[in-house]
């Protein structure tokens, strides 16, 4: 097997309150339609992408989110 | 009263090879008199090489087509003798505006940077631009330059051999034969040149048409860029507005590929779209209306044998970015020195490939730049789409989001990368002057330093010594030297120097970097210039 090389994305546990998250991230989608979502979705994925910035980071993310 | 284009500015006139008892033989013919061939033309003919340019037809452009001229052209029209008249003449501006749908998502005010003696573009139509280059091949043929403007000479056949290439030509007096060294078809993007050859385009990318039209307006309408994503008056596709001289707004409608496009252009279609762009109170006269149809392709090679291909004949891109005319003007800006140096004896022929492989290189990028921006601005998907909108959306709040909007990428100068012309590199030397890429203005004592650049080899000394003049196999190379107060100047620091003190670089003849060290050394600038001439 291909020896795997540590990437700059951190893969490891980072939220802090994690299921506080993941209720707020469905809460902001609550009552809104398939296309309205798929919208929100878009702007938080630039949002969050611009915050990053790393273009490295962002490739491997890109990549992770795929595989 | 008539119009510049429907002035004949070199009309036909019988030429003593029609006359001739066998075929004349010319060292550079040049196929097509729009800004491409007459570039490649006033290039040639500076350099004292004689020059026959052949165009079907005898005037400038028809309506206003390539409106935006970057700096980099610029810079080259300086080095042809004709970048006044055009920088006089064009219009700047410096506020756009981005509309999505019914609403301005955002405007922007572009910062120039500093010491450059050319602004980032011109507005400009190209009848106006033709007009000048026209202007400059009379002023230089008064001055003895060898160069032979053909109007209503349209080339019909062609014969490549070995060492020469023979034209049948078609005139309002009947046919005659001329032989040519070599060819430079600039014959635009239908090229019958390519066709006659049996070549053509590879790999369509993608294809559009465009409305195009230019309208007269109130002269208190602002000068600014507006650009519309979807708007209501042309649902799913995009919309431009630019200012140019006289008064004159350039609109255009992007309309898609399944159009008709008689009853598109007719004026009851057209003025109702209009009205709903510029406001019902917006005072316009249409001027003149046309269908752009593009195809975004390139030749697979751009040389073939004595016939090089450049401008649109060679490759063609959508109009966003302006990528056309300027990456045209580059073409030969590449190309005439290296045919020069090969008509005489001090290059091999392979230097002519170095031509193909650059410019290839130059027209990828434009296509990719182009087929981004197209993306952008056409979504093929649906997740394109929402992306798309998302990020016009968000621009409307944030700044984060403006970068990402691509309504087209002003063409920017192309940097040689991994040409085999490349020669030495400092890494601590700044990325933007790196060998392949042209040389970036600064003001000196002496004036812009562009102006001090081209036409020839050239050592350009910052803070150290080079001898004045060198010679290496017939080929001059002529020093360029920065006084002392001029080397201390934070912009030579930025542009040329980086983390070094000083700094000795290598230009081509049209400007470009060949080589680059931190101390000179006859021996290392004799092989880069052997190097950058395809000499070993």
């Amino acid at each position: 097997m291909k020896k795997q090389t540590k990437g700059k994305l951190c893969t490891a546990p980072n939220i802090g309150s994690p299921d506080d998250f993941y209720e707020s991230l469905l809460a902001i989608h609550e009552g809104l339609g398939m296309d309205e979502s798929d919208a929100l979705n878009a702007r938080l994925i630039l949002i969050l992408a611009n915050h990053i910035g790393d273009g490295e980071v962002l490739q491997e993310a890109l990549e992770a989110a795929r595989a | 009263m008539q119009k510049i284009f429907e002035t004949p500015l070199y009309p036909y006139k019988r030429s003593e090879d029609q006359d001739a008892a066998k075929p004349v033989r010319h060292p550079v013919v040049v196929i097509g008199a729009g800004p491409i061939g007459l570039g490649a033309a006033i290039d040639l003919a500076q350099q004292g090489v004689p020059v026959v340019v052949l165009d079907d037809n005898d005037k400038v452009s028809f309506g206003s087509r390539a409106i935006c001229f970057a700096k980099r052209p610029l810079e080259i029209l300086d080095r042809l003798g004709c970048g006044d008249p055009m920088v006089d003449k064009g219009v700047t501006w410096n506020t756009g505006k981005v509309f999505f749908g019914e609403r301005q998502v955002y405007a922007f005010n572009l910062q120039a940077e500093p010491e450059h003696k050319r602004p980032a573009f011109i507005n400009l139509q190209q009848y106006y631009f033709e007009q000048f280059m026209v202007e400059r091949v009379r002023a230089i043929q008064e001055e003895g330059a060898p160069v032979d403007l053909r109007g209503n000479n349209k080339v019909t056949g062609i014969k490549t051999c070995d060492d020469h290439v023979v034209l049948d030509i078609e005139t309002p007096e009947g046919t005659y034969q001329i032989e040519a060294d070599w060819v430079v078809a600039c014959d635009g993007a239908g090229s019958p040149v390519r066709s006659l050859m049996g070549l053509d385009f590879i790999g369509r990318v993608f294809e559009d048409n465009f409305l195009i039209a230019d309208v007269v307006m109130d002269a208190d309408f602002p000068t600014e860029r507006w650009f519309w994503f979807d708007p209501p008056f042309n649902r799913g596709q995009s919309a431009l507005l630019h200012k140019q001289p006289d008064g004159v707004w350039r609109i255009d409608l992007q309309l898609g590929w399944n159009i008709d496009k008689e009853e598109e252009k007719k004026p009851e279609n057209v003025i109702p779209r209009l009205t709903a762009m510029l406001g019902q109170d917006a005072k316009f006269e249409l001027e003149w209306v046309s269908i752009y149809t593009f195809q975004c392709r390139r030749m697979e090679k751009f040389r073939h044998g004595r016939v090089l291909f450049a401008g649109d004949a060679a490759h063609q891109v959508s109009p966003f970015g302006a990528r056309g005319a300027n990456s045209g003007l580059q073409d030969t800006d590449n190309l005439c020195w290296k045919l020069r140096l090969v008509m005489d004896g001090l290059a091999p022929d392979t230097l002519l490939d170095t031509y193909d492989a650059e410019r290839v290189h130059g027209a990828d990028e434009n296509i990719m730049n182009s087929s981004r921006s197209t993306d952008f601005i056409t979504p093929k998907s649906d997740m394109s789409r929402i992306f798309r909108n998302a990020t016009l959306d968000l621009s409307e709040k944030f700044d984060f989001a403006r970068p990402l909007v691509n309504s087209g990428r002003l063409s920017v100068p192309c940097t040689y990368d991994g040409s085999v012309l490349n020669g030495h590199d400092v890494a601590t030397m700044p990325e933007r002057t790196r060998p392949g890429s042209p040389a970036v203005d600064a003001n000196t004592s002496e004036g812009w330093l562009m102006d001090r650049l081209g036409g020839r080899f050239q050592l350009l000394a910052i803070g150290t010594d080079v001898p004045e003049m060198l010679e290496f196999d017939g080929i001059t190379v002529k020093r360029v030297a920065l006084c002392d107060g001029d080397c201390r100047s934070p912009v030579i620091a930025n542009r040329y120097l980086g983390k070094e003190t000083t700094a000795v670089y290598l230009l081509r003849p049209d400007q470009h970097v060949a080589a680059r060290w931190v101390k000179f050394d006859r021996d290392a600038v004799e092989q880069a210039l052997k190097t950058a001439t395809a000499n070993g």
